[in-house]
């Protein structure tokens, strides 16, 4: 991947009504990148990418862009293109009018503007749609709309705000793909923006995750979901037991009354610290097998797995299994030393509990809250 | 069609009533005096002898289209403001615009008259400031100022309530694809408030085309627009035949531009 910087935030914060949005923001973008900004509603994801559009100026801090401050860049002279949350197609053009919107603005030559609206429309799959009235589509075909409007600028970014949220899970699923082959075959820097940690996983070069107006964690997806550098990380990121740990040594960690072998080190001796361990990395063994024994208190079936639910020594473990167990039973846990990971105390420590009040059906709720976040 | 309930029948019945008794009847009379004569007999005569009105009527779709068009050009500028203005700013000049509404159309239309006469504030203020003596009662731009002065707020109201109503993000987008104030003014904000414009357009096109207390009062009695020929027709039991067919003319020609303007909003297909 080409490592030219192309865009750089350099201690951007931002308030509104005296409420801290964004506390000293500090990111880079290089050229080509897919980079996601993941976090819950109200972390200043999307005020992030609405200071990179253009459309809020930061209180503080500078905005570059190809090393030029644009601070004060007014949107339409940036070199950036933006697919709105439910899109923002004019009502009163039709699809061709649509996309051809900025071409016209920057007054292309009418032959130009026809052959690039074919092909942007052979891009995002929707030939033949020219003389569609934009509202007589489907969310997903108004998507493509948008996303063909903003490229056939040839912006150097795109910024897509929660681009699939309105879309069905199916729909979903299919459009995450064809972003990514569309940002393959452009070229162009992709800045998404999502509080879906899966979209953010599998899409991403890059994933920047947000809490509370501060970048928590910047890394590749394997590094975000393997190395949390927290527990507001490790719990947004996927599922996972987050227990209190004491480091008497390096690579030894003691947590659930036990000492593990663990790969971590460079604490202080005996520092009190936070252990993720993941749902699939515990192998469930027999009881007189286990490192720790425990009772299952809930099996979900999830199709390809079960998900069940241990209380051991009264903290509640998420497991995963292909093989059943049955309620009321008494298994043994095995963890290997990788699957032990260590982070230090932060101020998410001891907010992300056991899975005690743990409900598929409270999570379906806390999800659609987000789904309808306030921009 | 739905089958109504014996109750919601009932509840309809006041206002069915009210429609019978003071829209579809006066409506029949005013086609049956249209058609007849003197003596009750069937006639085309009324309807034939309005040539000689022409002149009214294109005088009247004049001075109505001017005072439309000025109200247009000092209404949408307004309601943008007013729309931009913060919270506060925006109920001031809300209130300040509604204001002359709670005031009937005929004192709006004296005050204006005891303004602009001779001898009245404006003039005497002019030659005050020593400038020649001017007359303006009488003249067309009376008549045409007071259209605009009684009809401006049914202008900006519905423009104003279309822009609040438009969604920030349209112009987000625009800006985000290239256009600087002006193009996406033109661009986006104005073909998504056209029925807003076209509300408003008809709000004050058809009340000034059939005014008659406005070219009276500031017209000194010089400019005989429609309204004031129909009073007249009414005014005498002879011609009430001539004025139900003026009238009837009218309606249809009010119905005709209405017809072609909301043609006009239905080809924009705007969701507001």
């Amino acid at each position: 991947m080409n490592k030219n910087v192309l865009i750089r935030l350099g201690g951007i914060s931002k308030s509104y009504d005296g409420e801290v949005v964004l506390d000293n923001i500090d990111l880079t973008i290089h050229d080509k990148e897919f980079i996601t900004l993941l976090g819950p509603s109200g972390c200043g994801k999307t005020t992030t990418l609405r200071i990179i559009g253009g459309f809020e100026t930061p209180d503080a801090g500078d905005v570059y862009f190809e090393d030029k401050r644009i601070n004060d860049l007014p949107p339409y002279k940036r070199q950036v293109n933006t697919v709105f949350q439910r899109y923002a197609l004019f009502p009163h053009l039709n699809v061709f009018d649509n996309v051809a919107f900025g071409l016209r603005v920057n007054k292309t030559p009418d032959a130009e503007i026809r052959e690039k609206v074919k092909e942007m429309l052979e891009l995002v799959n929707l030939k033949g749609f020219e003389r569609r009235k934009v509202n007589t589509l489907s969310g997903g075909q108004q998507q493509r709309v948008a996303i063909a409007r903003a490229l056939v600028n040839r912006p150097k970014v795109l910024l897509l705000d929660e681009p699939l949220a309105a879309l069905d899970y199916k729909l979903r699923k299919d459009m995450q793909v064809e972003l990514k082959n569309i940002q393959h075959k452009t070229g162009i820097t992709f800045i998404f923006v999502t509080h879906d940690q899966e979209e953010a996983l599998s899409m991403s070069d890059t994933v920047v995750v947000m809490s509370k107006g501060k970048i928590q964690q910047i890394g590749t997806p394997t590094d975000i979901y393997n190395e949390p550098v927290n527990a507001f990380v490790a719990d947004f990121i996927g599922e996972s037991n987050i227990l209190d740990g004491v480091m008497p040594e390096d690579v030894k960690v003691k947590f659930a009354g036990q000492t593990f072998v663990c790969v971590d080190g460079g604490f202080d001796k005996n520092e009190p610290v936070d252990v993720v361990i993941r749902p699939e990395d515990v192998d469930v063994v027999k009881p007189e097998a286990g490192m720790l024994v425990g009772l299952v208190t809930g099996v979900t079936f999830k199709g390809d797995y079960y998900e069940i639910i241990v209380d051991v020594k009264g903290f509640k473990w998420m497991l995963e299994t292909s093989d059943f167990v049955g309620e009321g039973e008494t298994i043994g846990l095995s963890i290997d030393p990788d699957a032990i990971h260590v982070m230090k105390k932060s101020e998410y420590s001891g907010l992300f509990g056991d899975y005690s009040s743990f409900s598929d059906e409270l999570d379906k709720l806390s999800d659609a809250t987000e789904e309808v976040e306030a921009e | 069609m739905k089958k109504k309930s014996f109750l919601s029948r009932v509840a309809d019945a006041p206002y069915l009533l009210w429609m019978i008794l003071f829209i579809v009847a006066p409506m029949l009379f005013v086609i049956y005096f249209a058609f007849t004569d003197r003596n009750g007999g069937f006639t085309f005569e009324n309807i034939t002898s309005l040539s000689s009105y022409s002149g009214t009527f294109v005088m009247s779709l004049s001075f109505s289209l001017i005072a439309t068009v000025i109200c247009l050009l000092i209404g949408y500028p307004l309601a943008y403001c007013m729309a931009k203005a913060s919270k506060k700013a925006r109920n001031i000049l809300l209130v300040l615009l509604m204001l002359p509404m709670w005031i009937s159309l005929l004192i709006r239309t004296y005050s204006l008259m005891a303004l602009l006469d001779n001898g009245g504030l404006v003039s005497s203020l002019l030659v005050k400031m020593g400038l020649p003596k001017l007359t303006f009662i009488g003249t067309e731009g009376a008549v045409i100022l007071g259209m605009i002065y009684d009809f401006l707020p049914y202008m900006v109201l519905p423009i104003y309530t279309s822009l609040v109503k438009l969604d920030v993000r349209y112009a987000e987008a625009a800006q985000d694809l290239g256009c600087n104030g002006p193009k996406t003014l033109f661009r986006v904000i104005l073909p998504l408030t056209m029925p807003g414009v076209v509300s408003g357009v008809t709000m004050v096109f058809v009340p000034s085309i059939s005014t008659f207390y406005i070219s009276q009062k500031l017209g000194g009695g010089s400019f005989d627009l429609i309204g004031d020929t129909i009073e007249r027709q009414f005014q005498n039991a002879v011609t009430y035949h001539t004025g139900a067919a003026i009238s009837l003319v009218m309606m249809i020609l009010i119905l005709l531009s209405l017809f072609v303007m909301n043609r006009f909003a239905d080809k924009e297909e705007i969701i507001v």
